[in-house]
C-alpha cells in the first residue's frame, strides 16, 4: 500500500512538473517571426505547421523594421523605426529586453560571433554597438563625413571577423568598422558614388555592394583587398535614359546571389540586373512587371522571387534562373511587402499588407498553401537567417 | 528641368489662390472616402521613405513642426512634381493638384491617423 503511494506521489509529481514545464523541449529551426508594423507586434510562426504560436505586444513603431537572431536562433533583435532594439524570446514567446537606442532608426545586423549586435541609424546618423546578451551599450561610431555633418546609414551588413560594412546615404561612402575591440572599433571610409541606398554582402562575405541612387551603377568593395578601394559596376546601365519615379527604395541582401550570378534591382526601371560574380560584369537584364523592391533567389538558386514598389505591389514575379526569364506571374494579394523562404526554399511566405495576412505559396507548384492572419504584415523573418553571413 | 518646376510651383500656387478657402472649410468636416484613401497612401507609401508616423526616414520628417516655416503651395508642388535631382518622386499620377494641396494642409496641422 504504502509503495502504492509512493508510486502515485510520483506519478502526480512528474505530471506537475511537466504541467509546470508548459511546454515541451523544442528547436528553433523552422521558427520566425512576421512584424506587424502599424500596431508594434510581432507574431511568431512555425514554419513546419505554417500556424502562428504567439504574437508579442510592446515593440513601438515597427514601419521599416528588420530581425537578425543570435546564433542559437532563440533569441531575436528587431529594429524598430523609432529606434527601438527589442530582444524577443522566441521559445518562451517573451520581450527579454527593450532599449530606445537612437531617434530614427533603419536596421541592423549580428556579429560572425553572435556576441555583439549593431545598430544603423538615420538619426543621429550613425551605428552604435551593443552587447547581445544584455543590450549594453559598447561604442558608437558616428557617420560624420564632413566637420560636423553626419549621414543617414544604410546597407550595414555584418561580415567575418566582426567586422561590419555600411554605406552613407548623404556621404556618399562605403565604411567598414572592425568591432574585434568592441569598445574601441576601427573605421576605414571609401569613397563610393553618389547617394547609396542600401547595401549587400555577398554569401561569402567577400564583396560588399552598395546600390547608387544618385548615378546608375553599384559600388563594389573587395572586403578581402579593401585597400584596392570601391569601384563602380553596372555604370551607366541606364545608358541616360529618363529614370521611372522611384516610390519606394530597392532593398539589398546576399539573398540576390544565385548561381554564380547576383540579381540586382534596376532602380528607376522594370528591370532585374544580372551580374557575372566572377567578373563583375553586366551579362543580362530580364524585364519583370515592375520596379523591383526585392529580388530574393530560393535557397538553392533555382528561382528569384521579385515583389514591386507602389502601385505595382500586388505583383511577384517569378525567374527561373535556368531560362533566364520570368515564367510565373503572380497576384499574391494587395501591398506585398516582403518575402522569405522557408529553410530548403519549397515554400515562400509574403506578407500582403493591405489584405491584413500573409500567404504561403508552394515553389514547386505555386499553389497557395496556406495563409496566416496579422495585421498590416511587412517583414517576415525566419531563424534560418541566423547561420547566414550578411544577414 | 526648371521651367517645369517653375511651371509646376505657379500652377500649384494659382490654384491654391482659388482653393484654399474650401478646402480650409472641409478641414474640420469627417475625411470623405478619398481622403481616407489619401491618408493611407500617405502614411503607408510616402511612409516608406518619410516613416509610418512621418518622423522621417530616408526622406524629412514631415511633422507640423518641421513644415511650419514653408508656404503650403511649395509642399503642395513638391507632392504634385516632385524634387528633381532628390528622391522625392512626382506623384501626379495618383493625385490631383488638390489633393496634394489637401495633404500638404493636413501635414501642416495635425495628420489624420
Amino acid at each position: 500500500m504504502k509503495r502504492l503511494r509512493s508510486l502515485f506521489c510520483a506519478a502526480a509529481a512528474a505530471l506537475l512538473l511537466a504541467a509546470c514545464a508548459g511546454q515541451p523541449l523544442r528547436g528553433t529551426g523552422d521558427l520566425g517571426l512576421i512584424i506587424e508594423r502599424a500596431s508594434g507586434h510581432v507574431t511568431l510562426v512555425n514554419t513546419s505547421t505554417r500556424q502562428p504560436y504567439a504574437r508579442i505586444a510592446g515593440l513601438g513603431d515597427l514601419s521599416h523594421a528588420s530581425a537578425v537572431y543570435s546564433r542559437d536562433g532563440r533569441h531575436a533583435y528587431i529594429f524598430g523605426r523609432d529606434g527601438g532594439l527589442t530582444k524577443i524570446d522566441l521559445l518562451e514567446a517573451k520581450i527579454v529586453k527593450r532599449v530606445i537606442q537612437s531617434g530614427n532608426a533603419i536596421g541592423g545586423s549580428i556579429s560572425q560571433d553572435g556576441r555583439i549586435v549593431v545598430a544603423q541609424n538615420y538619426t543621429p546618423g550613425g551605428i552604435k554597438a551593443f552587447d547581445a546578451e544584455t543590450l549594453e551599450l559598447l561604442s558608437e561610431v558616428p557617420a560624420e563625413y564632413a566637420p560636423g555633418k553626419f549621414s543617414k546609414v544604410v546597407g550595414l551588413a555584418d561580415s567575418p571577423g566582426n567586422k561590419f560594412a555600411y554605406a552613407l546615404f548623404d556621404g556618399g561612402e562605403i565604411r567598414v568598422t572592425d568591432f574585434s575591440d568592441p569598445r574601441a572599433p576601427k573605421t576605414e571610409r571609401y569613397p563610393a558614388g553618389s547617394q547609396p541606398y542600401d547595401g549587400l554582402v555577398t554569401p561569402d562575405g567577400r564583396h560588399f555592394l552598395a546600390g547608387l541612387f544618385g548615378e546608375d551603377g553599384v559600388a563594389l568593395l573587395d572586403l578581402w583587398q579593401p585597400e584596392k578601394g570601391a569601384r563602380k559596376i553596372l555604370e551607366n546601365y541606364g545608358r541616360g535614359e529618363q529614370k521611372l519615379p522611384v516610390f519606394k527604395m530597392p532593398h539589398l541582401r546576399g539573398w540576390s546571389v544565385a548561381q554564380g550570378k547576383a540579381y540586382l534591382p534596376a532602380i528607376g526601371r522594370h528591370e532585374v540586373l544580372v551580374v557575372d560574380v566572377a567578373t563583375w560584369k553586366e551579362v543580362g537584364r530580364i524585364p519583370v512587371r515592375g520596379q523591383p523592391v526585392f529580388v530574393m533567389a530560393r535557397p538553392d538558386g533555382r528561382q528569384i522571387w521579385v515583389n514591386f514598389a507602389f502601385p505595382d505591389y500586388g505583383m511577384v514575379d517569378v525567374v527561373d534562373t535556368l531560362a533566364g526569364k520570368v515564367v510565373k506571374q503572380l497576384e499574391p494579394g494587395k501591398g506585398i511587402l516582403h518575402m522569405e523562404f522557408t529553410p530548403r526554399g519549397e515554400h515562400v511566405w509574403l506578407s500582403a499588407r493591405d489584405d491584413n495576412k500573409v500567404v504561403i505559396y508552394d515553389t514547386g507548384s505555386f499553389a497557395r498553401v496556406g495563409e496566416i492572419p496579422a495585421d498590416n504584415p511587412s517583414g517576415i523573418f525566419f531563424t534560418t537567417r541566423a547561420a547566414r553571413i550578411g544577414f | 528641368m526648371k521651367p517645369v518646376v517653375l511651371r509646376g510651383l505657379s500652377a500649384a500656387l494659382l490654384f491654391c489662390l482659388v482653393a484654399v478657402s474650401t478646402v480650409e472649410v472641409q478641414a474640420a468636416d469627417p475625411l470623405t472616402a478619398r481622403q481616407r484613401e489619401l491618408v493611407r497612401m500617405v502614411r503607408q507609401d510616402c511612409g516608406s521613405c518619410h516613416g509610418m508616423t512621418l518622423q522621417g526616414g530616408l526622406g524629412p520628417a514631415l511633422l507640423p513642426a518641421e513644415l511650419k516655416d514653408k508656404p503650403v503651395e511649395g509642399l503642395a508642388a513638391t507632392i504634385y512634381y516632385g524634387r528633381p535631382g532628390t528622391a522625392m518622386p512626382p506623384w501626379q499620377r495618383f493625385l490631383n493638384e488638390a489633393e496634394a494641396h489637401w495633404i500638404a494642409e493636413r501635414l501642416m496641422t495635425e495628420f489624420p491617423q
